[in-house]
């Protein structure tokens, strides 16, 4: 298969010393759902902006569908579609008006406009809405038209930055459907990024966890799970009715056990690995006065892998510490 | 590709930009009312020349043993009577006089000695009248001194006419032309009063135009930017002066509607006449905007979010508006404050508008002014181009 983008050793940069993007080298293929998944201020936007000609690299290149992002930048744009975290669309206007403007500016001939924006409204359901005001809607219907406004010039190559942040349940599943069917049906590459772990893993092909401006692994969900599931690793659940400190050092002190985590009241969730783990963790909590009431082994989870790979949750808002746990002045998207 | 689609694209920024405030009913009356309100306040608070002084309040003080002083007071009094201008009321002595203006009773007085007859009997002196002013407030007092010294110099020059009336009849002349051999007499050049507001409007017009675009510009940017909808048109395979050109065209647009609104307001409100050609009149209008364009785009380019961008254009248009000589001549200015008034190119715009407006001169006689403004456009856009395209890549 090609590749429909190609960096090697992209960095940003900012203000001489924030490095948000460093030295990163990927490739993603053409006609795939890649997954950029990371905590927030990890540098997946920055990345984006890299990608789509909004930001340029203080260092390192990139090819975007064969084009240069710096000095080819224009046929770059031609060729993408960006879906922002920020929605790209006026209130005032309608639907209609909204993508009207964007197909103007994308230069999509006339004759093919009006059809494209029916069958587009068409795709989300929305065509009943096409003459109301984007103001009027819901944020679910708002993000719906967002997502085809960046489809209006059919880019190959379609740039989903957070397409289900703040929706409601049945609008995050409606948009993961279009996502699918855009990538089966019209065969658009999508770049995903996403720190939504199911939603990343039920659509990605392959997926790169970006940590500190690096790629920190890449693969496809069932290989980035393998590296935490490996062999001979459990991952158990632990519910312990009377959990107290002395239980949670009893197991950390296991020779067998890599972590543990207390995710909610009285439940701990170990990683543990060797033969004979679950055994000895069971025979701890006993001597310690603690009674189980349920045990499980768990399938490991993309927030596992993570997890496992960087020491940390990517659900968490604010993740590094001391100065650089500052809100990033480009972490809102546009500066 | 081409100009064509370029030329395109930067109108269809500029329809979006139209639609949003079509759609915006407030914001498009607030657009039109602001230039309204503010013309309107200005022509009502400024003074002219003839509704302003109304029944001012005057002490009058006849300390004359005479009769002369109270036969002066009678006649100022029935003449101001006609008018309405002066409201005298007596009091007794100097000292109270004073007391009533500084309590604010009046605002002047007119104090009348005690030798006022045998001196004008005389004719050896020349009888003296103190008019007393209150200095506290130098509009009213210059205004009052003005017209109580013009009535009295009336009233003596009067007494003089009836004093010199025997010789001149004896060799048969006129005597005012004794008394006063020669005057002057002074005439405006535009043709009409050269009222206050007639001086404002031009500048006015000039103001809302380049306000408009210099704080509405930034702003615009600046809030698509924070709000992300910038990155839309930046993605898009299009030039970046497209992009900056649509935003222009969009304010100056705006700005004219503000413009032609406030200027039918005045033609109905004021009877205000344009002199020059209409077609100057927009050209300068252009211009004057088309200079300032170029600052506004670097100003968005420095500043990091609208709430700075609004603050940015607030520090420098408002010095630049009050030395630039639309609200007070420049001529009257201290000498190293017009220095700096003709380093702002406002400052020519407004000549400009003014004279074409007022005097209906050709564009060629305003030749120094548009060539000042022009350089000075074609400079800020040579700057702020590049420094736009780098900021919206930072």
């Amino acid at each position: 298969m090609t590749s429909i983008i190609e960096t090697e050793n992209l960095t940003k940069v900012f203000r001489g010393k924030v490095r948000a993007v460093d030295g990163v080298t990927f490739d993603v293929k053409k006609g795939e759902i890649f997954g950029l998944l990371g905590p927030n201020g990890a540098g997946k936007s920055t990345l984006i902006r890299l990608l789509c000609t909004l930001t340029r690299p203080t260092s390192g290149t990139a090819k975007v569908v064969g084009f240069d992002v710096v000095k080819e930048a224009n046929d770059v744009r031609k060729h993408i579609g960006l879906v922002a975290e920020k929605m790209i669309m006026y209130n005032h206007l309608t639907a209609y008006e909204n993508l009207l403007l964007f197909g103007k500016l994308h230069n999509v001939p006339k004759e093919t406009l009006t059809k494209r924006i029916d069958d587009l409204l068409e795709l989300v359901q929305m065509s009943k809405w096409r003459n109301t005001r984007v103001g009027d809607f819901s944020t679910g219907m708002r993000q719906k038209i967002n997502v085809i406004r960046g489809l209006i010039h059919m880019p190959e190559l379609l740039f989903l930055d957070e397409p289900s942040l703040g929706l409601d349940p049945q609008s995050s599943v409606d948009i993961r459907e279009l996502t699918q069917k855009l990538n089966d049906e019209h065969g658009v590459t999508i770049i995903l990024t996403t720190h939504y772990m199911d939603e990343a893993d039920m659509l990605s092909d392959r997926i790169a966890l970006v940590d500190h401006g690096k790629i920190a692994a890449l693969g496809t969900p069932a290989e980035l799970k393998k590296q935490v599931s490996g062999s001979d690793t459990v991952i158990l659940d632990v519910n312990i009715c009377n959990l107290a400190p002395e239980i949670v050092a009893g197991i950390k002190s296991l020779e067998c056990v890599d972590k543990v985590l207390a995710e909610k009241p009285n439940e701990l969730k170990i990683f543990a690995r060797g033969q004979g783990s679950v055994d000895n963790i069971i025979d701890v909590v006993r001597s310690n006065g603690g009674k189980i009431d349920m045990i499980k082994n768990v399938e490991p989870s993309l927030e596992d892998v993570f997890l496992k790979i960087t020491g940390r949750k990517a659900e968490e808002k604010t993740i590094r510490g001391n100065n650089e746990g500052r809100r990033r002045p480009w972490s809102g998207g546009f500066h | 590709m081409g100009v064509k689609q370029e030329l395109s694209n930067a109108l269809w920024i500029t329809w979006k930009d139209l639609m949003e405030l079509r759609r915006s009913k407030l914001r498009m009356a607030m657009m039109i009312l602001m230039p309204v309100i503010m013309m309107a306040m200005i022509s009502f608070i400024f003074p002219s020349s003839s509704n302003v002084l109304n029944s001012i309040p005057v002490a009058t003080v006849n300390n004359d043993i005479g009769l002369q002083g109270s036969y002066l007071l009678g006649t100022l009094t029935s003449i101001s009577a006609l008018n309405n201008t002066l409201a005298f009321k007596n009091a007794a002595s100097f000292e109270e006089a004073k007391d009533k203006i500084i309590q604010g009773e009046a605002s002047g007085a007119i104090i009348i000695p005690e030798n006022f007859s045998e001196t004008l009997k005389n004719q050896n002196y020349t009888a003296n009248i103190i008019v007393l002013i209150d200095d506290s407030n130098p509009q009213i007092s210059q205004m009052l001194s003005q017209i109580l010294i013009q009535a009295i110099n009336g009233m003596s020059q009067a007494q003089a006419v009836m004093n010199v009336s025997g010789y001149a009849q004896q060799r048969q002349v006129n005597p005012v032309s004794i008394i006063v051999p020669y005057s002057a007499k002074y005439q405006g050049v535009s043709g009409s009063g050269g009222s206050y507001i007639e001086f404002m409007i031009p500048g006015l017009l000039m103001m809302t135009m380049i306000t408009s675009v210099m704080t509405g510009l930034p702003r615009a940017i600046a809030y698509e930017r924070d709000v992300g909808t910038l990155s839309g048109f930046l993605v898009a395979p299009i030039h970046r002066i497209s992009i900056i050109a649509g935003k222009v065209l969009g304010h100056v647009i705006q700005g004219l509607i503000q413009g032609v609104s406030s200027l039918i307001l005045a033609i109905l409100l004021f009877g205000i006449t344009i002199h020059g050609n209409i077609l100057w009149v927009l050209l300068t209008l252009f211009l004057g905007v088309f200079s300032f364009v170029g600052l506004g785009i670097v100003l968005t380019s420095v500043a990091e979010d609208e709430q700075t961008a609004s603050m940015i254009m607030m520090t420098l248009t408002m010095p630049m508006l009050f030395l630039s000589g639309i609200f007070f001549p420049i001529q009257m200015m201290p000498s190293f404050m017009q220095t700096i008034a003709y380093c702002l190119p406002f400052t020519y715009a407004i000549d400009a508008i003014r004279r074409i407006m007022i005097f209906g001169v050709a564009l060629t006689s305003v030749g120094v002014d548009l060539l000042v403004m022009i350089s000075f456009g074609v400079v800020m856009l040579l700057i702020a181009i590049p420094t736009f395209n780098r900021a919206m890549t930072r």
